[in-house]
């Protein structure tokens, strides 16, 4: 019988079947250390007297604290600045190696990964940050992992893992102007719901995906998580290919022609069945946003914030409630009447060049509206200096909006890039959870178009209410 | 790791569906480097409403949580799973747990029960009803009782063989040292490094 793609991904990486209730060993091609989740991972290393077995298979970077402005001066919060500080120390005394604040290659770690060519279909990928799911747009097997797993890697560059189950989402047919991958995914997401993947890695399928740049499909894989799914693929082919030719560790030369050659069996067998499938129309998607405290909750633009009267399930009733007494808003309210204070345009899901080319594009020519302030992260510094050599910069700028140096930022509020209680943006980032982007901050998911038109706007808003 | 055969403990009701670790552990205790002292993170933003659970007296010492559906969703950090056990707690019941929550859990010793939702609501009925109700989780038997309330849990066998034996993921691995550098010499040559190449 044929195998699916995360099938044969795994297949690759079995080091150790398990013996019945053991789960099989599989082998680690490719580690991603930042500062939050390593401290104690490379402390428990220290206590039982292990190096790190792979080094030379292990990078880090810093990126959920650092500011991003006054990069050149000492990170003020010192709690973060101690993190920061553990981390530099730890790779120094493990001898992995760090980009660390200011150097050229800093940046998010789910979008430096990528950028060096690191991330390579086939491979095996993981981080202790649970969007690491980003990096299997190019197939790779690439999932979150806890703290405890990172020490498992780090020690043994291996983890103990039983097989996940597959489910393919189909998404057919071309996009509409104006929708994008991210309104993809918020809408796969709301379709299965928040725990929809759970126990499954997604394959994403189908005419509409196969059309997508790099830097698209790291958006829809990078909230697989969001479906509660471990992992999300695409399986690799010509823009795959494209994306990594030259990149400063993709293979070169005969190496280049043996790589190819293997990535190419990197497919879904026609024979093979996956243990769920979910069908999308692309043709009928809309600007999608969020209206509530989970990324499940969301809507077409067009739509209005919906009665939780209307849902039969008690649970999601339940919770459809509370997110909107936290979010503020009342049942009816058409989402393109909801007011930001904030816009948030950066992210491991859509701070990649191809997200800041698009909202320039929105921006150009406009002003973000009075009262409203937008701040531009760019996912790595090697993105801010290509957006800079675009002259991306100076289109923010020119519209009033903040152009910062990289990191998560205000995705998850651990450096100064917050949102105060009772503060609304629209963001381009991953999650609304409650509180996630600064205490008592609300969150409105959008792609980098919604959010640009919603800076211009003050409102909801998608770039043709702009004309 | 510390075998877990039962625990025994005051069961605190959690009605709420997405627990998710953003609010099991809001991001700003993450910053820390140790390993311990993340109880007064655990549920901090709900922690500040004095009607929530952990703030009525017989909750407070709970040590078995019991919550709605899909708990411990989205980030991966394993701070959460510290944060309920340096609160107290020893078990969390739930119909259905995020992966990488689970995951985490076991490695640390918590127990992770899954429960038919039915059953949840029954315990969270008897619990309301009755403050400071004790429930016993026997990991031997799968099985959790409270008063005359019984129903039997779901765990995975390798994750219950582990905890009952109090054995860590890193040692098991070990073992198999031999294995790993068989695979390692097996790896094609065109597979990134992270070294930085010269010049």
């Amino acid at each position: 019988m044929g195998r699916t793609l995360a099938e044969k991904v795994w297949d690759a990486h079995v080091v150790r079947r398990g013996d019945g209730a053991e789960p099989d060993l599989l082998y680690i091609d490719l580690h991603l250390v930042h500062e939050v989740t390593s401290p104690q991972a490379f402390d428990g290393l220290r206590l039982a007297g292990r190096a790190v077995r792979r080094p030379d298979l292990t990078i880090a970077t810093e990126d959920h604290n650092v500011p991003t402005t006054g990069i050149d001066l000492p990170i003020a919060d010192p709690v973060s600045r101690t993190q920061v500080d553990t981390l530099r120390r730890n790779c120094a005394e493990f001898g992995v190696r760090l980009h660390p604040m200011g150097d050229a290659e800093q940046g998010i770690v789910h979008v430096i990964g990528p950028q060096l060519g690191l991330t390579q279909p086939g491979m095996t990928v993981v981080c202790g940050d649970s969007h690491t799911s980003t990096h299997g747009a190019f197939g790779a097997m690439a999932f979150g992992i806890g703290t405890s797993e990172v020490e498992h890697v780090l020690a043994t560059q291996t983890l103990p893992l039983r097989p996940f189950k597959t489910m393919a989402i189909n998404v057919d047919g071309a996009l509409r102007p104006g929708v994008t991958a991210k309104d993809i995914i918020l809408a796969v997401i709301a379709k299965i719901g928040t725990g929809g993947g759970q126990g499954y890695v997604l394959e994403y399928r189908g005419s509409a995906i196969e059309q997508l740049s790099m830097e698209a499909r790291m958006t829809i894989c990078n909230m697989s998580i969001e479906a509660g799914a471990r992992a999300g693929m695409i399986a690799p082919d010509e823009t795959t290919f494209a994306y990594l030719k030259d990149r400063p560790h993709a293979p070169s030369g005969a190496d280049w022609d043996a790589a190819v050659a293997y990535w190419r069996t990197l497919r879904t067998d026609d024979d093979a069945t996956f243990d769920a499938e979910v069908h999308l129309d692309a043709d009928q998607l809309t600007p999608f946003v969020t209206w509530g405290t989970n990324p499940g909750q969301g809507l077409p633009l067009g739509e209005r914030v919906p009665d939780p009267a209307d849902i039969p399930d008690e649970n999601a009733r339940l919770a459809a409630e509370k997110a909107l007494s936290y979010m503020d808003l009342r049942p009816g309210t058409p989402l393109r009447e909801i007011s930001v204070d904030t816009v948030f345009l950066g992210s491991c899901t859509n701070g990649r060049i191809e997200d800041l080319r698009a909202a320039a594009d929105v921006l150009k020519g406009h002003r973000v509206a009075d009262g409203v302030r937008m701040l531009v992260v760019p996912g790595s510094m090697r993105v801010r200096q290509q957006a800079e050599a675009e002259g991306l910069h100076e289109v923010f700028l020119a519209a009033g909006a903040e152009w910062r140096s990289a990191g998560c930022s205000m995705c998850l509020g651990m450096n100064p890039d917050q949102l105060k209680p009772g503060e609304r943006s629209a963001s381009t980032s991953n999650r609304n959870f409650e509180g996630r982007q600064g205490k008592g901050g609300r969150t409105h998911l959008v792609s980098p178009l919604v959010a640009a038109a919603t800076a211009v706007r003050g409102r909801l808003s998608s770039p043709e209410d702009l004309v | 790791m510390q075998p877990f055969t039962t625990h025994t403990g005051v069961g605190v009701p959690l009605r709420r569906s997405n627990v998710d670790t953003d609010q099991i552990i809001p991001a700003v205790y993450l910053k820390r480097v140790t390993r311990t002292g993340f109880e007064d993170g655990l549920f901090a933003a709900w922690r500040a409403d004095e009607d929530f659970v952990l703030n009525a007296e017989p909750f407070r010492a709970g040590s078995v949580l019991v919550a709605g559906p899909d708990f411990g969703t989205g980030s991966s950090r394993e701070h959460a799973v510290w944060a309920l056990l340096d609160y107290g707690f020893r078990v969390v019941i739930s119909s259905r747990f995020a992966d990488i929550f689970r995951g985490n859990s076991g490695k640390q010793g918590l127990l992770t029960a899954q429960c038919e939702q039915s059953d949840i609501e029954l315990l969270w009925k008897l619990l309301e009803n009755e403050p400071g109700t004790e429930v016993t989780v026997d990991l031997r038997e799968k099985t959790v009782r409270a008063k005359d309330f019984t129903a039997s849990f779901a765990i995975d066998d390798y994750t219950r063989w582990r905890l009952l034996e109090g054995l860590d993921d890193i040692s098991l691995t070990l073992r198999h040292g031999d294995d790993i550098a068989a695979f390692e010499s097996t790896r094609p040559a065109w597979l990134p490094t992270t070294t930085v190449a010269a010049g």
